[in-house]
């Protein structure tokens, strides 16, 4: 049940990106002589490319003209008097995308990697500004005549003689081991 | 063909639940595939029970025994749907995911009854590739 329930919830959410994807040819084909309108009709049968629907609930084209009709008429007698190129048409009639089509690789991942180099790039500069006008000033701890004289304390104190820092100190030559 | 467990949802002829801690019956593959096969052999299967059968089947995680891909071939013949029928056949190639053998099979299996109706592969009307 699972993976079925996922498959429509999925179906549902990407309802929403389909609105955007189901290009201007889904709406334009299925609103034939009635008013156009903005929105598109949520209410009635949908069509979507997906992989794990293969029959989508109305074909891509509703509003068929002339030829098309004849074609569909040709449709209902023995499929082997049909031209591939007939065979073709009839498949694009009611599909939009083929399966490799639907699954041809995009290019976004070049937008998504350079977006986030930009990013970056932009959080880099507004650290290094902070770094000049919203730090204060260093503490004079930092300084290297400071830290000398406080290393020589530490070591004077006799700071971890045994295994940590005056272990390290050769009081004798007066250096580091 | 490797198969997962069934869910009990699948069609509202479905009956048997196959999963592990019940007491009812599993189904054999056997029975599964003859359940499918009857499905689309209704003589006045409509399009919308084509529809939600193939899509209930393709949800499934394997690969449609050719006698059921058949049997839903010759459901869309009864429906005047060419174009379904490439569809279906499309879609089982792309269940196969990375076993590429697997569709070759298919079409050797279907090859009389694909010669038989008229229906050309998505191979031979140059719809596999981009």
């Amino acid at each position: 049940m699972l993976h079925l329930k996922l498959g429509r919830v999925g179906c549902l959410l990407t309802r929403r990106a389909m609105v955007a994807l189901t290009d201007s040819g889904a709406r334009l084909s299925t609103h034939g002589h009635h008013e156009v309108s903005d929105q598109l009709d949520m209410s009635q049968p949908m069509y979507w490319d997906r992989l794990d629907t293969p029959l989508p609930d109305r074909p891509w084209k509703d509003v068929l003209d002339a030829t098309d009709k004849s074609l569909k008429q040709k449709e209902k007698g023995p499929w082997s008097a049909l031209s591939k190129e007939e065979k073709i048409a009839l498949y694009r009639l009611k599909f939009n995308h083929t399966y490799p089509e639907m699954k041809r690789p995009s290019q976004e991942w070049k937008t998504v990697i350079g977006g986030m180099f930009i990013f970056f790039g932009i959080t880099g500069l507004v650290v290094i500004w902070q770094s000049f006008y919203v730090y204060p000033p260093q503490p004079p701890t930092f300084g290297e005549d400071w830290q000398a004289k406080q290393v020589q304390r530490m070591l004077d104190m006799r700071i971890n003689p045994i295994e940590g820092f005056s272990a390290k100190w050769d009081y004798e030559k007066k250096q580091w081991k | 063909m490797v198969r997962e467990r069934r869910d009990l949802y699948s069609l509202p002829d479905a009956p048997l639940a196959s999963r592990c801690y019940s007491h009812s019956k599993v189904e054999t593959d056997e029975e599964f595939d003859a359940r499918w096969v009857t499905y689309f052999s209704k003589p006045d299967i409509d399009a919308w029970e084509l529809k939600k059968g193939m899509n209930t089947l393709i949800g499934y995680d394997l690969v449609p025994e050719p006698k059921i891909v058949d049997s839903a071939l010759r459901a869309c013949r009864r429906l005047n749907d060419l174009a379904s029928a490439i569809r279906i056949l499309e879609a089982v190639k792309d269940k196969s995911g990375p076993h590429k053998d697997i569709y070759p099979y298919l079409i050797q299996e279907l090859k009389p009854t694909l010669t038989e109706l008229g229906i050309s592969t998505p191979e031979e009307l140059g719809m596999d590739k981009l």
